[in-house]
């Protein structure tokens, strides 16, 4: 708090003296949600989810200050107490995130909260995800350098954010970026983009434990490469973590990697992109004892689609940082318009296969009791795994069929393995047991159109089925948007589980939701059911208790 | 003293959040005490990735000799700002001939997602500058919370009007607004 501070007292001398003639700037944004939750006896029959404040409120304003070469910002971030589904972490309020920064020359140096990612993220990002209430902002220092032109380096040091607290590790880490262009001319003459980058990260905890002799420096070192020429673009990226013995890994010795490959290609009206990774014990926080979402230092990167559609969005795919190995290929094609597939205003067909699988792990007997602590499991990378976590094969086709309506229709073959996804079973319990694996295979149908009812006025339907006898069976949903530009939006939706194997528990989840916007200024109010799952952004993804209530949210800019 | 930015827009709602706020007024209020004076509006400099990977600053990417230009924030996952980015595609064209605006989108996909913006925007043809912003640096310094999230620019670079959220029907709105900044009329908010 005394740093904030000062560093608004520093905000203020700075205006004072420079702001007259400079023109700094103010700038900002905020939002508020909160719940009033309703007892619901038919969801929640024991009331182990209703929570006992009956209104629970969130909120967090951002204020950034720049002039010139010289930033400053804050976010204060308030939690009473924090929504269901969230991580309990988030209890209080305070100034969460604060810093300064300036640019001289070449240097560009921030002092205090700041997010950095280093090439794909698989050795270092510190990324925030308010929605979902990820945040792991460094606390510390950073120097961003451009010494030779072509050479893009970064330092950092400092340690992440642990909701209200700080990660027990201390991060310290460098990144390289090269662009080839500048020192190979010929690159330029053949069309040939090409960077490459380097990039290395250490932690350091203290290892007090009684009974192993813990690494207290672990460092990651990674590879990149960058290429494109024409239409394609080739991008490769490999990672090695020392041994960190962590709660994820089951405090094994074993070293790790990770890897990963894609190659696109591209012109008007064609895409096309192939990606292959295997990451093998991959688990790198700040903490080594963290878990969940908690202090991670890197992000591995999901090779599969996200699906926005709300039934198949309840079995997304989340990367399993102690192993897997997967491939996906996705291409999508435009029909002209005036063709014969593509009508009178073009037709627009994609299709994607992603396939994720458990990596080939060869088990220490559990009688080598040292052998078993150290090593762990022994990995072949020239063999594959066996165990199937995931697969999703879709194809969609869009298309406009009028000057007022449009469509969209979607077919998704989905497989999950909940065991892994849901449970977090290992794979060792689940070779010994393969019996026991809970899976999910599903058939997913959807149905979208928007129509234009008069000017400014739209309606958007939503049909969607899912149908699988695992789980919690089929259900279908129906959904309708009504918008008057630039204000109004209207929704109401209804999802039926009809095919819940247990008849007492096929519910219908209806929802109702108004939101007003003006300007940057965002309202919004529901009130319905939402029924319990896995909520996921960008591959990182959080478990949603049942609920029922009125919910709002005010989002702001300025 | 009193808060300006707390009454007005902000007014009713901050009664949900009224415990133990007094370090944050106190703060804020420093820094909203002098900092009232400024009226330009630029863009913060940043540097984002191209398509092919180059690095290149924002600050470069929306010079368009004078003429208005929009930002649009958006990423592959997210559904309303697809459909008006491709609304505006359908009628681009005619927009710069109408009035030379040009349009920047930055998407705010992550490692996970970016190498797919290449093969998408070329799949549905979008004639828009494209730029990656893969770690938020921009979306953070333009405080960008929620997408779609566009801003129009003047002439002369400055942020005159921002929209949250995309509703159908709001490009018509948009380009009567584009249409005023070129003529360099203001336009209120």
């Amino acid at each position: 708090m005394k740093i904030s501070t000062a560093i608004a007292a520093l905000t203020l001398v700075f205006s004072g003296l420079y702001g007259q003639e400079h023109g700094g700037q103010l700038h900002g944004n905020f939002q508020l949600d909160g719940q009033w939750y309703l007892r619901d006896e038919k969801i929640d029959p024991t009331g182990e989810f209703y929570p006992d404040e009956r209104f629970l409120g969130q909120g967090f304003a951002n204020f950034i200050y720049t002039d010139g070469n010289f930033s400053a910002g804050m976010r204060y971030e308030n939690y009473q107490n924090v929504m269901l589904g969230f991580p309990a972490g988030y209890r209080g309020e305070g100034i969460t995130y604060r810093y300064g920064r300036f640019k001289q020359n070449n240097l560009d140096i921030t002092v205090g909260n700041f997010y950095e990612q280093f090439g794909s993220g698989m050795v270092f990002r510190s990324y925030e995800e308010r929605g979902l209430g990820y945040d792991n902002a460094m606390d510390g220092i950073r120097i961003l350098s451009n010494p030779i032109k072509g050479v893009n380096l970064k330092g950092v040091i400092g340690r992440q954010r642990f909701y209200f607290e700080k990660s027990p590790g201390i991060l310290r880490g460098a990144d390289a970026e090269i662009n080839m262009n500048e020192y190979l001319g010929r690159l330029d003459s053949v069309g040939v983009q090409w960077t490459i980058g380097a990039s290395y990260m250490s932690k350091y905890q203290r290892g007090n434990d009684p009974f192993l002799i813990l690494p207290e420096n672990v460092a990651m070192g990674g590879i990149r490469s960058h290429l494109t020429k024409g239409n394609w673009m080739l991008f490769g990226e490999f990672a090695y973590k020392a041994n960190d013995p962590s709660a994820d890994n089951g405090y094994i010795y074993k070293d790790g990697y990770g890897a990963i490959a894609t190659l696109t290609y591209s012109k008007q009206g064609f895409g096309l992109l192939m990606s292959a990774k295997r990451v093998d014990n991959m688990s790198f926080r700040s903490d080594r004892n963290g878990t969940t979402i908690d202090m991670l230092v890197n992000y591995l990167s999901p090779t599969t689609q996200v699906h926005t559609y709300a039934l198949p969005a309840l079995y997304q795919y989340a990367t399993q940082i102690n192993g897997e190995e997967g491939i996906q290929i996705e291409a999508s094609y435009k029909f002209k318009r005036k063709t014969l597939l593509g009508g009178k205003y073009g037709t627009q067909i994609s299709a994607n296969y992603s396939v994720v699988q458990s990596i080939n792990k060869d088990f220490v007997d559990l009688s080598n009791d040292t052998l078993r602590t150290i090593q762990g499991y022994y990995h072949d990378p020239s063999t594959f795994g066996s165990i199937p976590y995931f697969h999703d094969f879709n194809v969609k086709l869009e298309k406009k069929i009028s000057k007022d309506y449009k469509l969209k229709l979607s077919y998704l073959n989905l497989f999950y393995n909940r065991s892994v996804l849901q449970d977090g079973l290992g794979d060792e319990a689940m070779i010994a047991n393969p019996e026991n694996i809970k899976k999910l295979n599903a058939h997913v149908f959807v149905y979208e159109s928007l129509y234009k009812i008069k000017p400014k006025h739209y309606l958007r339907n939503e049909l969607q089925l899912l149908s699988t006898k695992d789980d919690r069976g089929s259900m279908a949903m129906a959904l309708a948007e009504y918008s008057i530009a630039p204000h109004w939006f209207f929704a109401v939706q209804d999802i039926y589980n009809y095919g819940n194997p247990d008849s007492s528990m096929r519910f219908h989840y209806p929802l109702a939701a108004v939101i007003y916007t003006v300007g940057t200024n965002r309202l919004q109010m529901s009130y319905g059911r939402q029924q319990q799952g896995i909520f996921c952004v960008g591959g990182v993804c959080r478990v949603v208790p049942p609920s029922n209530g009125v919910s709002f949210s005010l989002t702001s800019t300025f | 003293m009193k808060y300006p930015i707390f009454t007005g827009d902000f007014g009713p709602p901050f009664f949900f959040i009224t415990i133990r706020m007094k370090h944050f007024f106190l703060t804020a209020s420093f820094v909203f005490a002098g900092l009232f004076t400024q009226a330009q509006n630029a863009v913060p400099s940043v540097e984002l990735k191209t398509l092919d990977g180059k690095t290149l600053n924002i600050t470069e990417v929306v010079k368009n000799d004078g003429n208005p230009v929009l930002i649009s924030f958006w990423a592959t996952w997210c559904k309303p700002c697809k459909l008006e980015l491709n609304t505006i595609n359908e009628v681009y064209a005619d927009w710069q001939d109408e009035t030379g605006v040009k349009l920047v989108a930055i998407s705010i996909d992550d490692s996970r997602m970016s190498s797919r913006v290449k093969p998408y925007v070329n799949s549905v043809g979008w004639e828009y500058d494209v730029l990656l912003d893969a770690n938020g640096d921009l979306k953070r310094a333009m405080n960008v919370n929620t997408i779609p999230h566009t801003f129009l620019l003047d002439g002369k670079g400055n942020v005159v009007w921002q929209h949250n959220g995309y509703t159908p029907g709001d490009e018509d709105e948009l380009i009567e607004l584009i249409k005023k900044v070129a003529k360099g009329e203001s336009i209120k908010h």
